[in-house]
This record gives structure tokens, sequence and C-alpha cells, in this order.
């Protein structure tokens, strides 16, 4: 009787084992074969929306079958030359699951204040894994149905996860008013851990037609 | 455990091996659709945002 306890004991607990390395694939691997997924998806729905021209601001109808209200296109040339994702409303995990999550209340792309996105440094498809590899006047390239806003990066920092003034409309300066079109992009740091947050702060460089994106993001990858 | 589920399948063995197998593809199945997803926040290594 005490033998078959003992080799019960021991399937359960190869079992969990077993379970516990499942959780690791399906989180490193199967979170990111979703997600790119449906990140494709949704850039395709958009660059279709885009293409029917300009959507009035706020009161177009809602692209279908959307996680959240999508905002716009990001392109990082420092992330690869067709490097694209969804920018979607709100930073819940549903929304990051897909996408880049804009924080609610933040600036909207190209206005004065502070466009600030969080996106996953691992899994999910993990869209800001070389978020360290930003360096100061790389260009990060927002496009929306009436136009394209190229920010150039200024700098970055890494700070406890419960600093919220890195979306502040004047970064580090809660209350300030702002003066300048701003965007800030939040990840994990390091990774695989959610110890910190790395942050990655740009200013409004330029702004263009939806014509002149091939431009920019050539210009972008060669400088 | 496991010897138990064996010998309570029915069939052949080669009957057993394809019932047991389905079970293993549903236990997989459920766990990534539903199990793991429930249990992503609560082991918070993935959180990206910054909040009070």
């Amino acid at each position: 009787m005490g033998r078959r306890l003992v080799g019960w004991a021991g399937e359960v607990l190869v079992t969990l084992g077993v379970l516990l390395l499942l959780f690791v694939a399906w989180q490193l691997w199967w979170t990111d074969v979703v997600a790119e997924r449906d990140a494709a998806r949704v850039v395709e729905q958009l660059r279709a929306d885009f293409a029917g021209g300009p959507v009035a601001d706020g009161d177009g109808a809602p692209a279908t079958d959307l996680p959240g209200d999508a905002v716009a296109l990001l392109h990082v040339p420092r992330f690869g030359a067709d490097w694209v994702r969804p920018v979607l409303e709100d930073t819940g995990p549903e929304v990051l699951a897909t996408g880049v999550g804009h924080y609610v209340g933040t600036a909207g792309p190209g206005e004065v204040g502070n466009f600030a996105v969080a996106g996953h440094r691992t899994t999910w498809g993990r869209p800001f894994h070389d978020i360290d590899r930003l360096r100061a006047g790389d260009r990060v390239v927002v496009e929306t149905a009436e136009h394209v806003y190229v920010y150039a990066v200024t700098g970055h920092e890494v700070v406890p996860p419960t600093d919220v003034a890195v979306i502040a409309a004047v970064p580090d300066d809660p209350g300030a008013a702002p003066e300048q079109p701003l965007l800030t992009m939040t990840s994990c740091h390091p990774r695989y851990s959610a110890a910190q947050r790395y942050v990655v702060h740009a200013a409004l460089a330029q702004t263009l037609d939806p014509a002149d994106l091939d431009t920019a993001l050539a210009s972008a990858t060669e400088g | 455990m496991y010897a138990a589920l064996w010998r309570a399948l029915p069939g052949p063995t080669w009957v057993r091996a394809v019932q047991a197998t389905a079970l293993l593809a549903l236990v997989v199945v459920v766990c990534f659709r539903w199990v793991f997803p429930w249990l992503e926040p609560l082991v918070p290594f993935t959180e990206v945002t910054v909040g009070p």
C-alpha cells in the first residue's frame, strides 16, 4: 500500500513538472505565434481602412473585430525595415496580446503632449524586444489615416514599475503644461522580468503626408 | 495513476494508444486555451506598463 502511494505521488509530481514545462512552452512560443498572427491581421485591416481615405477623428465607424480601437500603425526602422505593429487603444492584457497599447488619457499621435505606448519585451509577439537598441536620433514613425508622424528618439531611462511620471504630458514633470508633441514607449526590464520598466522618449521631428511614408522609412533606415 | 488509466481504457493496445494520445492532446489544448491564459497574470513576468 505504501509503495503504491509513493508511486502515485511520484506520478503526480512528474505530471506537475511536465505541465510547468508546457506552460513555459506556451508562454515563450505559443503566445508569439498567436500574437504575430493577430498583429498581421490588424495591420492588414488598418492599411485597408487607411487606404479608404481619412476618417473623421473619433466618430468614424469603428473597424470591425479589432480588439480595442486601433489608433495607428507603428514603424520602428531600428527593429527592421519592414517592422510594423498596430497601436491599439488601452493597455490591458488583451490589447497587448495583439499589438502595442496606447495609454488611455495620453495624447494622440502628433498631438502636443505625450503619445505614450506600451509593448511586450518578451512573449506575445514581443514588439519591443529590441527597445534597448534604440539610440538617440533613431526614427520612430507613427502612421495614421491622415498623417505620418516622424519622431526622433531623445533618450531612455530605466524606472520602477510605479513611476507613472514617465508617461506624463511632460515626462518626469507631472502637472507641467505640455508644449511639445512627444512619444514615450514603455516595456519591461530586464527581459523575462517585471522588476523594472525600460522607457524610451522621442520628440516629433516631422509631420508628413501618408504618401511620403515609404520615403520617410527608407531615409530612416539608411540614417 | 497512469497504469490504472491504461487499464481503464477499452480495446486492444493500439486502440488504447490512440485514446491515450487523444487525451494528451485534449489536456494540451485545454491548458493552452483556458488554463494558461488564466494563470499568466498570476505569474507576472510579462508586465510592461507603468501604473500606480
